[in-house]
């Protein structure tokens, strides 16, 4: 059989970021796909080596821009598992505050981004518009509308103004109905309904062979969530509940992140009257960090996300590794993807909400049997060197 | 004189349906971007889009049939104003024999043009956008003609001018059942014609980025456009002469013609794209049949 390679970027429309997909397609049927990574490889676990603790922070929250308090958040409980401390009950409180409207945020611009892969464009455009009034919450709270540099070891580094928080339960009023809005026409519409039931279907088994997390496995109907199974944050001090569907297509997947908002909403709206009575301080001093090592978790907008870091007593992270949850979900399309059409293809790979930027990992070319380094950097130019000038001269360009 | 009047009459067609065509391409992105909460462009945009896209570059790919790259858009061009030429000499000239059925004919040219562009790209991208204009044009031709065919049934011919002529003293088409089933058919039809949402796979950008437009750049790309353009208004002109009653009145003609404009740019935002198969089901299915029942509406006279 004659395959044909349906290259999906690096440079695609699909993608906010670099990434390849190699499709291997039988007509539009792809038969194979082809993940290639390290268009954005940053060394971030490296450079945090280099990063005195408290500057991490800083540092894994440019990791994504888009879940950008779920690192610090997962790095602060990390170090605080480390510190084996408990953080002041008002900074609770403003954690889940403040790693919720980014969950609504995220899932609002996954659901814009979801309409816009399927050439619904109204859909994207309202859905950003409603993600607006979030992000005007977050400046006004933070001072930014991304990277809000809440986080901090021992606790949050800006407490919220008691005076704002009518301001804030009176925006997120507003958008509940509109919100209710989207969620129904979303879920309603026939057209929609058609395009994403029964695609890209993972079953329960493939979630747990592949070990992925978040809104994905939540619409498979595996039932798992960081914020209820390893409670930290103010998380197992509010009530709400995990949203589960059962098919595992990609229009569960959009139910269960929209359903989500609605919680979302639930959790800030108790907090917020909680912070009104909790008082004290927001963050316990940190001195030193003791040699030892610790783990944090929490779950991102596409899943959890996991910390490690290990301390030798001076003011360095010795060793930080992340685990992102894309990391584990974007494997999952060998076995979704497989057998569908482009079209159906596309708005799988979205409807990961993939993460690349959180993904991207340096490659590493060994020889199976002597386990010996094939291609250092210096090779790798002469290698890109050597194709161009293979290409110029197919062309017919002279070299300058 | 004959060939000179033909002659003056394509020259016309082209520039009328050419600056109604940019018009209504700026309204379609006016009103789309009223409703997404945008602002939109002014009404010059789409002018200065073409000109800057004359002046651009012309890049023809390495491994692409030149000839024919080049061609294509050419051909289009002169296929929609034939067809536009076509619609005129219809209301306002003597008409020509049997000019319903080059009109669908030359219809049918500006997808080939679309097929051709991307199969002569050489780009893996643009031959999957051109396979799926080419199921594209199977899937809507059908319940299209036979929509086509309400009209003709009601006034006994296959002229436009006769067609439209019998609807001043019968009442317009779309008043009767049968006329207004098949003017919905025929207008959905239209938008895969047109390759809009909901049937713009050949171009779906987030699939196959511009599909079989991928590799067009400056004035081939240009005319491409200006094609889309034209097409746009000669279809609606096409529309309001066959199922509405024409322009006989210059306000309500125009109001008609707003009026299709309009519904097509809302059928376009409230809809997401559909998969190949699925709009070759729709139409052979759902489309094909209220076809069917609209000629049968119309057979029995209402």
């Amino acid at each position: 059989m004659k395959k044909v390679v349906v290259p999906l970027g690096p440079y695609h429309p699909l993608f906010e970021e670099p990434e390849y997909f190699e499709l291997y397609c039988d007509g539009e049927t792809v038969v194979d796909i082809e993940w290639k990574a390290g268009y954005n490889h940053r060394g971030i676990e490296k450079l945090s080596e280099s990063k005195h603790w408290d500057q991490v922070t800083f540092l894994v929250e440019r990791i994504c821009g888009i879940c950008s308090t779920s690192h610090p958040i997962a790095y602060c409980n990390a170090v605080e598992d480390l510190l084996k401390i408990d953080i002041p009950e008002r900074a609770k409180y403003i954690r889940s505050i403040i790693g919720e409207l980014e969950r609504l945020h995220s899932h609002l611009l996954w659901v814009g981004l979801a309409g816009h892969f399927l050439g619904y464009n109204t859909v994207f455009m309202w859905a950003w518009k409603y993600r607006e009034p979030i992000l005007d919450i977050m400046e006004m709270i933070t001072g930014n509308r991304n990277h809000y540099a809440m986080m901090k070891i021992g606790g949050v580094r800006r407490d919220i103004d008691n005076g704002d928080i009518d301001i804030i339960k009176k925006i997120l009023g507003e958008l509940k109905p509109k919100l209710e809005m989207l969620t129904g026409s979303v879920i309603d519409d026939p057209v929609l309904a058609a395009r994403l039931k029964g695609v890209g279907v993972l079953t329960a088994q493939d979630i747990k062979d592949y070990g992925a997390v978040g809104p994905i496995a939540r619409a498979s109907g595996v039932d798992i969530d960081v914020r209820r199974d390893s409670p930290h944050a103010a998380y197992d001090l509010v009530e709400w509940k995990v949203i589960t569907c059962q098919d595992g297509d990609v229009f569960s997947k959009a139910v269960v992140r929209l359903l989500e908002c609605f919680e979302s909403i639930k959790i800030i709206e108790q907090c917020l009257e909680r912070l009104k009575k909790v008082k004290g301080e927001i963050a316990i001093e940190i001195r030193e960090i003791p040699p030892g090592e610790g783990i944090g978790h929490y779950e991102a907008p596409r899943g959890e996300c996991f910390h490690y870091v290990r301390s030798d007593g001076s003011s360095r992270p010795v060793r930080h590794k992340i685990r992102a949850p894309s990391y584990v979900n974007i494997p999952t399309f060998k076995t979704s993807c497989v057998g569908e059409t482009i079209a159906d293809v596309t708005i799988i790979l979205a409807g990961v909400d993939p993460c690349y930027c959180c993904t991207e990992r340096a490659i590493t070319v060994y020889d199976a049997n002597t386990r010996k380094k094939l291609f250092n950097g210096r090779d790798l130019i002469t290698l890109s060197q050597e194709k161009t000038k293979k290409l110029k001269k197919r062309l017919g360009i002279k070299d300058e | 004189m004959e060939i000179l009047r033909y002659f003056s009459l394509i020259i016309a067609s082209f520039f009328i349906f050419s600056l109604v065509g940019i018009m209504s391409g700026w309204l379609d992105r006016k009103i789309t971007a009223r409703l997404q909460w945008r602002v939109g462009p002014p009404w010059w945009q789409n002018f200065a889009d073409f000109v800057k896209l004359v002046g651009k570059e012309t890049v023809i790919p390495y491994e692409a049939n030149q000839a024919m790259f080049l061609l294509s858009p050419i051909i289009g061009i002169i296929a929609v104003t034939v067809t536009g030429a076509l619609l005129l000499s219809s209301i306002f000239f003597n008409p020509v024999k049997w000019d319903l059925f080059i009109f669908i004919y030359l219809l049918l040219i500006p997808s080939v043009v679309i097929f051709l562009a991307g199969s002569s790209s050489g780009n893996v991208l643009a031959s999957v956008g051109a396979g799926r204009e080419l199921r594209l044009l199977l899937s809507y031709e059908l319940p299209f003609i036979i929509a086509l065919l309400v009209p003709v049934i009601k006034s006994g011919s296959v002229q436009i001018y006769k067609i439209a002529d019998y609807q001043i003293t019968n009442g317009v088409n779309i008043g009767y059942i049968s006329g207004f089933i098949a003017f919905v058919v025929a207008l959905l039809a239209f938008q895969g014609k047109l390759g809009y949402v909901p049937f713009d796979v050949s171009e779906a950008e987030t699939e196959i980025a511009a599909g079989t437009f991928i590799e067009y750049s400056g004035f081939p790309l240009a005319l491409l456009k200006l094609m889309k353009w034209i097409l746009l208004s000669v279809g609606i002109s096409f529309f309001v002469i066959y199922f509405m009653g024409g322009f006989r009145n210059p306000l309500t003609g125009i109001l008609k013609y707003l009026a299709v404009l309009i519904l097509i740019i809302l059928i376009k935002n409230t809809n997401p794209r559909l998969r190949t198969d699925q709009i070759l089901k729709f139409s052979w299915g759902w489309l094909t049949m209220f076809g069917m029942l609209a000629v049968l509406f119309a057979l029995l006279g209402y």
